[in-house]
């Protein structure tokens, strides 16, 4: 399963960038033929709202949504009358026949244009077809290993021959491809990996040596992406090794699998090793640029990101409607189960995250269909750590309302606990994409804020302005005003408070990213824990936007329900609300709610003896 | 005139034949055709006029979805030349005669009827539409859902054959073109009859006619280039005023505990007791 996407080594790239405070003007400006769009999570860590690409809330046309819907039906029927995820899971496969129905039903070829075969779906109808195939998990991740990440180079930089020759037969299904840059050696240090590709004496051929690891699909796929390491001569004549993606194919030769993994869950989804031994690669089939393979592996991964938050989505939507079932029927005490507020809580949990996730999720599939090439890394990173950590908790409570039931092989709950707990690792662990976050949005603080400070130095008379005005208006504590709230507001005045509390986070946010530069400078890169709390701000920032975004369009236009959203919406901002204060005073220089010094020399003391090192609590001095 | 006799060899097995499978105007899912976990509780309005059906999924009859996979499957074994949906009722009824179109049809008709008047539209008034639609595109066949299931009605296939004056074969569980005529298999209460209808004629549907198959996302995407053309009743010239009202819709009543007795003579006087014998 080659999923793991982020690596520290961009991090620390990220991190020399930062430590940019002080002399920005040697840094090379790469050149863009678009303009770069102002991206939302960036600007926040500046204290600022780029409203333009979160309000409205995303719509798409009536069209738009009679297709959806019409694309919907059919695959949803299918998963209802012939998918028995029990089965699947039991027999660790999924049916041949299944197998065949998805691929005549077009779910191989969602995203690969219609002039290849495919149905040539946008961000947000791939994202609403993701909801449906949540039903079983192995399914979900074959057809995902399979587009997401497995062809998804091709249609990003594939040339148009490699376009022709490869796209209509993964569209069909007659061939699946697979993803393959995890190695035993590296897993989120993707850039360490070491398999390796030399072109042969003719120049006509790479030779692709190597072993990758938890592969999916690896044992079904016949296109295989590769990432391996190549020798690029440099312009200045010395040669580098960078990493290179190439298209495999299977009948190249020399290619061989592992048994499929033994795992906790997925268990119907192929998992296994993949060796290249001496297998030639055509020159034809290198994939973009030699030496681009790893900037390629990013966005590949960061292009499907966002689609687990309306996967996830989908499923604790169906949760709840199989929970809510026993909960409301279930006696104990002579009364329903339904009647406790313990219970209850866990419904409003549930609810809650679905909202959000979907919020997030449809927010950021917007943002993506938007024509040009937006960046939107951080926020569909954003949408996997909190849809992966939502699906455990949610499948946990839903168990947990089931209580020894929800234990039993008889009932859904344990096997979707067991195929939930991947989310969390793969495609980037929520370690790395919370470092991934943090950091790319202080590299933009620190470049935009260093630039200020140069400015200054240089005499700019309206800069010096605009920073004495902020320093006057927090010596008088003057309340924020972001443009979300009062006649012109872009929030409905039913989520005035919550969109007020947002506003407040996010100016104090600001300042505090900007005292976190100037404190740690470019060792904040080193400070984890710092940046854990960073991102879980951002995160929680992303998430109150997206709901206020999408409860104001809701009330605005009148849809059914609108005032459970209200609730959903303002419950969420409440609570994200104060998650934050609590970070951002840890945040705080010598905040004594931070115990980050004393959970290092724990964690150092334990890590030397390699056991807890206290003494047993019966133990004397003899 | 189709299948004018002559040498077999010169008769070509494709007959110009149009072909005209119809649904009803779409239906709540009903909980029991569907295995799986909660789907909508059928709850009936405060006014007792109906049942509730805003918010509910609506969907293509299960018979006609059979009625419309048959009519495809002439086509693709050339018997027909051409196979148009059509339905009657609001306007939701175009997503339904899209899913035709996806599975196959070439094109498709929509009735539009006001979602207020949709309630009153029973079988004998899209009877009446599907007759005038029958003549109007001269086809040969009719083929329908020998009943929606939403209210049993089991009538529209047998008043559109009467008020067309056209042979039907109602029940099918088989359909055979025997040159100018079709021969109908029917599942009858004391087991199979088999009918051979003069063309035109009207075919309403069964269970084991058939097994529908899924309309693909491929499919679907490339119906949306076929037409469906959008009239009202009255370009028919039909009438859809009704001669009935609904005069209440009602919960059934709820199962009574039952009582255990111990031989034949207490159940006899129980019985009595009741007031039922």
């Amino acid at each position: 399963m080659s999923r793991c996407g982020l690596f520290l080594r961009r991090a620390a790239a990220a991190g020399r960038a930062c430590r940019a405070l002080v002399a920005f003007t040697a840094s090379r400006r790469p050149l863009r033929t678009s303009p770069q769009s102002r991206a939302f999570a960036k600007e926040l860590c500046l204290g600022k709202i780029e409203k333009n690409g979160v309000f409205p809330f995303p719509e798409v046309s009536q069209d738009e949504l009679n297709e959806i819907n019409q694309l919907v039906k059919p695959v949803e029927k299918f998963f209802i009358e012939e998918v028995d995820p029990q089965k699947i899971d039991r027999e660790g496969k999924i049916p041949d026949d299944t197998l065949e129905k998805l691929k005549s039903l077009g779910l191989f070829g969602m995203q690969i244009p219609e002039e290849y075969g495919g149905l040539g779906l946008s961000n947000t109808m791939y994202a609403r077809l993701g909801e449906t195939i949540s039903l079983d998990g192995s399914i979900t991740v074959t057809l995902t290993g399979h587009q997401a990440i497995g062809l998804k180079g091709i249609i990003l930089v594939g040339t148009e021959e490699q376009k022709a020759k490869y796209l209509p037969k993964l569209a069909s299904g007659e061939h699946i491809a697979a993803f393959c840059l995890t190695e035993p050696g590296s897993g989120s240090d993707a850039a360490s990996i070491q398999t390796r590709a030399t072109l042969s004496e003719d120049k006509k051929h790479y030779i692709l040596n190597g072993c990758k690891v938890w592969i999916t699909n690896g044992g079904l796929a016949s296109i295989f992406t590769v990432f391996a390491r190549t020798e690029v001569a440099d312009s200045d004549g010395s040669v580098k090794d960078k990493i290179t993606a190439f298209i495999v194919e299977r009948d190249f030769g020399g290619i061989t699998n592992g048994k499929p993994e033994d795992k906790l869950g997925l268990r119907g989804s192929n998992t296994c090793e993949v060796h290249f031994e001496n297998t030639k690669v055509p020159i034809q089939n290198v994939l973009g640029e030699v030496g681009g393979g790893f900037k390629l592996a990013m966005n590949i991964l960061n292009s499907g990101r966002f689609s687990m938050g309306s996967i996830v989505a989908g499923m604790i939507k169906k949760l709840i409607e199989l929970t809510a079932e026993y909960a409301c029927t279930r006696k104990q005490f002579n009364r329903k189960l339904s009647e406790f507020g313990l219970i209850q809580e866990k419904f409003a949990l549930m609810a809650q995250k679905a909202y959000v996730m979907e919020s997030m999720a449809y927010l950021t599939a917007g943002m993506l269909d938007q024509p040009g090439v937006p960046d939107c890394s951080i926020e569909a990173a954003m949408v996997k750590v909190f849809s992966s950590e939502g699906a455990w908790q949610c499948v946990s409570e839903a168990l947990q309302i089931l209580g020894g039931l929800g234990y039993m092989t008889d009932y859904p709950y344990e096997r979707m606990l067991r195929d939930a707990r991947i989310l969390l690792i793969f495609e980037g662990t929520n370690e790395i994409l919370r470092l991934f976050i943090a950091l790319t949005g202080l590299r933009h603080a620190g470049r935009i804020l260093t630039g200020k400070m140069n400015e200054l130095k240089w005499g700019n008379v309206g800069v010096a302005m605009g920073i004495i005005g902020q320093k006057l208006r927090d010596a008088l504590c003057q309340t924020v005003n972001m443009g979300l709230t009062g006649k012109l507001g872009l929030v409905h005045p039913s989520l005035e408070d919550s969109a007020t509390k947002l506003e407040q986070n996010v100016y104090y946010f600001g300042r505090t990213v900007e005292s976190l530069l100037h404190r740690f400078g470019k060792s904040i890169v080193d400070e984890q824990l710092v940046l854990k709390r960073v991102a879980n701000i951002l995160i929680n920032m992303y998430g109150m936007t997206a709901v206020l975004s999408r409860a104001s369009r809701s009330i605005r236009t009148g849809l059914r329900d609108h005032d459970q959203e209200i609730l959903l919406a303002n419950m969420f901002c409440v609570e994200a609300y104060f998650q934050n204060l609590f970070s951002l005073s840890q945040l705080e220089k010598n905040a004594p709610e931070n115990l980050d010094k004393q959970t290092k020399k724990i964690a150092q003391q334990i890590l030397e003896k390699r056991a807890y090192i206290c003494a047993h609590p019966l133990d004397r001095m003899s | 005139d189709p299948g004018q006799g002559g040498p077999a060899s010169s008769r070509s097995l494709w007959s110009p034949w149009r072909l005209l499978p119809c649904e009803p105007w779409p239906l709540p899912q009903e909980p029991l055709t569907l295995p799986s976990p909660p789907a909508e509780q059928i709850r009936v309005k405060p006014d007792k006029t109906g049942v509730v059906t805003d918010g509910v999924k609506h969907s293509m009859n299960p018979f006609c979805e059979i009625a419309v996979e048959e009519a495809v499957r002439l086509k693709e074994k050339k018997l027909v030349k051409e196979v148009i949906a059509v339905s009657c009722g609001p306007v939701q009824c175009q997503e339904t005669i899209r899913t035709a179109l996806a599975m196959g049809a070439d094109r498709g008709i929509h009735v539009e009827v006001p979602a207020a008047e949709a309630d009153r539209v029973g079988p004998l008034q899209v009877a009446r539409v599907l007759a005038k639609l029958a003549e109007r595109e001269k086809v040969d066949l009719v083929l329908l859902g020998k009943q929606a299931i939403d209210d049993d009605c089991n009538q529209t296939g047998q008043m559109t054959a009467g008020l067309l004056d056209w042979p039907q074969g109602t029940f099918a569980s088989q359909v055979t073109l025997e040159g100018a005529k079709l021969k109908v298999e029917r599942e009858i209460d004391g087991g199979l009859e088999t009918l051979r209808l003069k063309l035109p004629a009207v075919v309403t549907t069964d269970l084991r006619l058939n097994e529908p198959r899924y309309a693909t996302l491929p499919n679907i995407m490339k119906a949306k280039k076929k037409k469906i053309e959008v009239i009202k009743a009255s370009d028919l010239g039909v009438d859809l005023s009704s001669k009935l009202t609904v005069v209440s819709v009602e919960d059934p009543p709820q199962r009574t505990a039952g009582v255990k007795v111990e031989t034949t003579e207490d159940l006899v006087a129980k019985l009595k007791e009741v007031g039922r014998i």
